[in-house]
């Protein structure tokens, strides 16, 4: 799981059925200290997130689809929680 | 998922049976604020999406899954976007030691 923040939501009329009534979010990764940001990415909201949030990502599909409860659908990324605190060490 | 944009259209006609009746589009995936990422790919399409739409894929085996019985494609446009917006992130980098979000 990716630890990312919510930087945005996507409006979309015409979507897949695996997609109904779900809020979509774009989502970019943290990074530690000194590298890069990737591109963003899009999610399902699986935690009632918000923007600004720092949320947990799962870039499964697998796991994405056993957790809203679908067998054989498009769907990946999913956000599954909000995190209120991390505590990352430099790993000495 | 990803997000992208409809740039052209392919024309195949003998195809996989699977896929009969659904689009290959050429797509270019870009990032939050419309710069492209890598090269253009062709995406099987199942939401009617058309040239210069903004549309949301899946890649890899999660694609297959668009038309069932699992289609042969590892890219395809599940969404057709009306508009997406996005906040100033600010700073991604994530501190050493604690921090709290809350």
């Amino acid at each position: 799981m990716l630890i990312a923040k919510v930087i945005g939501t996507v409006v979309s009329t015409i979507k897949h059925p695996a997609y109904h009534a779900r809020k979509i979010m774009l989502v970019q990764a943290l990074h530690l200290p000194g590298e890069k940001p990737d591109d963003a990415f899009v999610a399902v909201d699986l935690a009632q997130a918000g923007v600004g949030d720092v949320v947990l990502v799962c870039q499964e599909g697998g796991s994405t689809r056993q957790i809203m409860g679908l067998k054989d659908q498009p769907v990946r990324s999913s956000i599954v929680g909000v995190i209120d605190s991390v505590h990352l060490t430099r790993g000495e | 998922m990803i997000l992208g944009q409809v740039i052209g259209e392919v024309i195949a006609t003998i195809k996989d049976e699977s896929v009969h009746g659904h689009k290959l589009l050429i797509t270019q995936l870009i990032n939050h604020k419309r710069e492209p990422i890598g090269r253009p790919q062709v995406a099987l399409e199942v939401v009617h999406a058309g040239v210069g739409d903004f549309v949301f894929l899946v890649r890899a085996r999660d694609a297959s899954f668009a038309v069932v019985p699992n289609a042969p494609a590892d890219l395809a446009i599940v969404g057709v976007i009306d508009h997406w917006d996005t906040i100033d992130p600010g700073s991604l980098e994530l501190p050493f030691g604690e921090t709290w979000f809350a």
